[in-house]
C-alpha cells in the first residue's frame, strides 16, 4: 500500500447521502474514480451530479458513508481526523473557485499558509512563497494584498498556495470558472505544466468546457456514479471537439 | 499560524477599531465606577484618615465615623482608668457654618482635639504650625477649605485671616492637607475646649474618645477591654472604617447605583466584544474553513481564535485603564470628584475582559469545531 503509487486517486463503490432532517439524499452512488500520476484529470458534469461531494471526499473534507479511498496509496477511509487533516497538509495543494486568499494578509503570505500550517517559520515559508510567486509571474507583487489583484492574479496566487509545499495532488473546484477567458487560458497552461510533472496528480472538477483541452483524461459524472471516462485527449477531442494543447 | 492570526485581526482594521473600542468602553465603564465607587467609600471614612488614632471610643449606638451621639467627659475618665490604654484623649466632630468677615459662609466640619495633647491633629501641616492651635481663637484649615473660602472671598486666603464660626472669631494659624469629607464640607480642626464656643450649646459634646494601647497589646484588645469595662463601643481604626464602609453600603442607594454602572460596562463589553468577534469569525469562515482544508487542525484555529481574543482584550483593557487613569489624574487635580483607584480594580477589570474574551473565544471554538472543510467548496 505505501510503495509508490500509480494512482493518485482510487476510490471504489463510494456512497454518500446527506440528510436534511426529514428525508434522506444519496448523492454518490457506488461511484468509482480513478487519477493517475502525470495527468491532468478533469471530473465534470451537471450541476447536483456529485462532482464536488465527490472532490471532498478525494480531499478528506468530507467522509464517505461507504466504500474504499485511496490517495497517494493511503486509504484515507480509514484513518481519523486528525490524521486526515495531516495527511491533506503534506499530500494535497487546493485551488478554490473563489480563490479563498485571506484578504487583510499579503500575498506572499498567504502562500507561506501551507508551510506555516507545516510547523515552518514564517521568514522560511515567505521565502519559499515568493520563489513560487516568481514561477506564476507574480513575483513583483508579493507584498500586495490580495484585493488589489485581479481575479487571474489571485488564482495564480491561490496555485502557488496550491504547490507550495510541494504536495503530489493538486485539488481544484472550478478554477477558472470565476475568470475571463483569458485568465482562464493562463490558469490552465500553468496548471498544465504542473500536470506534466510525472510525480504530480491535478484533479480538477469543472463545468467550463473552455478547460476540455488541457486535459489528459476526463471522467464525466451523473446523478452520483461515473457514466463515462474519456481516457486520451483525442478522446475528450473527439467527444467535444476540443483542440488538444498538449 | 499565531502571527497569521495576529495579522488577520489587525488587517480587518474596521472590525478591529469596534473590537477595541468595546472592550475599551467596557473597561472605562467599569474601571471608572468602581474607582468612583471606592472614592466615595473613602469619602465616608476620611475623619479616619485624618484624625490618627489606634482606638475610637463612641456610644454604643454609633456605627460609623460620621455618626455623633455625643458622650458625658466622664466617659474619657474611664476609658483611661481601662487596663491597657496608654493614653485617652478627647475628641468634638460637628458640622457647623462658617461666616466669612467679607460675607458669605460655607458648611465645615469642626474638629475639637485635646488642647494640651493635640492628639488626633493633622499629620501635615503645609503652612503655619500646629503649636500655634493654642493660641487664642485660633484653627487650622485644611486646603480644600482655603480654596472654597478663597473662592467665596474673591482673594486666596491665608495664614493670619479670620471668620467666624457661630459668631466667635476663628483665626486661621495653619493649613493641612486633608482627605475630602462624604458631606464636601471642609476639615477645621481647633481644640475641645474652644469648640463650647464654635459649637451650638448642647449638655453632651463628647463625640469620640480617642486611645492607643500600652505597648506589648493589641488596639482589637484593648478595644474589647474598653467594651467590658464600660460598656461603651471602642473600635479598632481598620474595624470603624468597615463599619463604616458597610454602613453606607446598607444605608446609602450608592453600590447599586454604581454597581449598575459597572454591571452595564460588562453587559455592553460582552454585547459589543462578544457580537462583534461572532461577526468577525462569521465573516472569516470561509477563510478558516479554507485554513481547515488545507490541514491546519482544530486546536491550531482554536489558538488562533483565543490569541486573537486575548489580544482584543488586552489592547482594549490597556487603553481603558490608560484613559480612566488620565480622568483619574484629572478629577484628582480639580479635587471635587471621588477617585479612588485601587490595585484590585485594574485585577478585577481584567479578570472582567478575560471573562469577556474567554465567552467570544468560546463562540468562535464552538463555530470552529463544528466547521466542516467540505465548506470550502460550497
Amino acid at each position: 500500500m505505501n510503495s509508490t503509487p500509480t494512482f493518485a486517486v482510487r476510490t471504489k463503490d463510494v456512497a454518500k447521502s446527506f440528510h436534511d432532517g426529514v428525508a434522506e439524499t444519496p448523492v454518490l452512488r457506488g461511484t468509482q474514480f480513478d487519477a493517475r500520476l502525470g495527468e491532468m484529470m478533469l471530473l465534470v458534469g451537471p450541476s447536483g451530479c456529485g462532482k464536488t461531494t465527490l472532490l471532498s471526499i478525494i480531499a478528506g473534507t468530507l467522509a464517505a458513508d461507504a466504500g474504499e479511498i485511496e490517495v497517494m496509496g493511503q486509504r484515507i477511509d480509514q484513518m481519523s481526523t486528525a490524521a486526515v487533516t495531516k495527511f491533506r497538509s503534506t499530500q494535497l495543494g487546493f485551488i478554490f473557485q473563489q480563490f479563498n486568499l485571506i484578504p487583510t494578509i499579503s500575498v506572499a503570505e498567504n502562500v507561506s499558509v501551507p508551510l506555516l500550517i507545516a510547523g515552518m517559520s514564517s521568514r522560511k515559508a515567505e521565502d519559499r512563497a515568493r520563489e513560487l510567486l516568481t514561477r506564476v509571474g507574480l513575483g513583483d507583487r508579493a507584498n500586495t494584498r490580495p484585493g488589489r489583484l485581479s481575479g487571474g492574479q489571485q488564482q495564480r496566487v491561490a496555485i502557488a498556495r496550491a504547490l507550495v509545499h510541494n504536495p503530489p495532488l493538486i485539488i481544484c473546484d472550478e478554477p477558472t470558472s470565476a475568470l475571463d477567458s483569458e485568465n482562464g487560458r493562463q490558469v490552465m497552461e500553468i496548471l498544465r505544466s504542473i500536470a506534466g510533472d510525472p510525480g504530480r496528480c491535478v484533479v480538477i472538477v469543472t463545468h467550463d468546457n473552455r478547460t476540455y483541452r488541457f486535459a489528459d483524461r476526463m471522467a464525466e459524472m451523473e446523478d452520483g456514479v461515473i457514466q463515462r471516462v474519456l481516457n486520451s485527449p483525442a478522446e475528450i477531442a473527439e467527444a467535444y471537439g476540443a483542440a488538444v494543447v498538449h | 499560524m499565531l502571527r497569521l492570526a495576529l495579522k488577520m485581526l489587525f488587517g480587518d482594521h474596521a472590525k478591529y477599531l469596534m473590537l477595541i473600542s468595546g472592550i475599551t468602553f467596557a473597561t472605562l465603564l467599569m474601571t471608572q465606577g468602581a474607582a468612583l465607587f471606592c472614592g466615595i467609600m473613602s469619602w465616608t471614612y476620611s475623619p479616619l484618615r485624618n484624625i490618627r488614632a489606634d482606638i475610637w471610643v463612641a456610644d454604643p449606638q454609633v456605627s460609623q465615623v460620621n455618626d455623633s451621639k455625643p458622650m458625658r467627659d466622664i466617659e474619657l475618665q474611664r476609658v483611661r482608668s481601662v487596663d491597657g490604654v496608654a493614653w485617652a484623649s478627647e475628641l468634638y466632630q460637628g458640622g457647623n457654618q462658617a461666616r466669612m468677615l467679607e460675607g458669605g459662609f460655607k458648611f465645615v466640619t469642626v474638629v475639637g482635639l485635646d488642647p494640651t495633647t493635640l492628639a488626633g491633629a493633622p499629620t501635615e501641616i503645609t503652612e503655619g504650625r500646629l503649636d500655634d492651635l493654642r493660641l487664642p481663637n485660633s484653627v487650622i484649615l485644611d486646603e480644600f477649605g482655603v480654596s472654597l473660602f478663597s473662592d467665596l472671598i474673591g482673594r486666596p486666603i491665608k495664614v493670619g485671616d479670620a471668620f467666624e464660626i457661630n459668631d466667635k472669631e476663628a483665626r486661621l494659624v495653619a493649613i493641612c492637607k486633608s482627605q475630602r469629607s462624604f458631606t464636601g464640607a471642609p476639615f477645621v480642626f481647633t481644640t475641645y475646649d474652644r469648640v463650647t464656643a464654635y459649637s451650638p450649646g448642647q449638655r453632651k459634646q463628647l463625640s469620640f474618645i480617642l486611645a492607643e494601647p500600652v505597648a506589648g497589646k493589641s488596639a482589637e484588645e484593648v478595644a474589647r477591654q474598653i467594651e467590658r469595662e464600660t460598656g461603651l463601643k471602642a473600635f479598632t481604626q481598620s474595624e470603624l472604617l468597615w463599619s463604616t464602609v458597610i454602613w453606607f453600603i446598607k444605608n446609602t442607594g450608592i453600590p447599586i447605583n454604581i454597581g449598575l454602572i459597572v454591571f452595564i460596562g460588562l453587559v455592553v463589553g460582552i454585547a459589543i466584544s462578544g457580537q462583534t468577534f461572532y461577526s468577525f469569525l462569521l465573516e472569516n469562515s470561509r477563510n478558516l474553513a479554507a485554513l481547515k482544508a488545507m490541514g491546519a487542525s482544530n486546536a491550531t484555529l482554536c489558538a488562533m481564535v483565543v490569541l486573537q481574543s486575548l489580544a482584543v482584550g488586552f489592547i482594549g483593557l490597556g487603553i481603558g485603564l490608560g484613559l480612566v487613569s488620565m480622568m483619574g489624574r484629572l478629577v484628582l487635580r480639580l479635587n471635587k470628584v471621588p477617585f479612588l483607584m485601587l490595585w484590585q480594580i485594574p485585577v478585577a477589570a481584567a479578570v472582567a475582559v478575560l471573562f469577556i474574551c474567554t465567552l467570544a473565544a468560546l463562540l468562535g471554538i464552538v463555530r470552529i469545531v463544528r466547521l466542516e472543510p467540505a465548506a470550502v467548496f460550497r
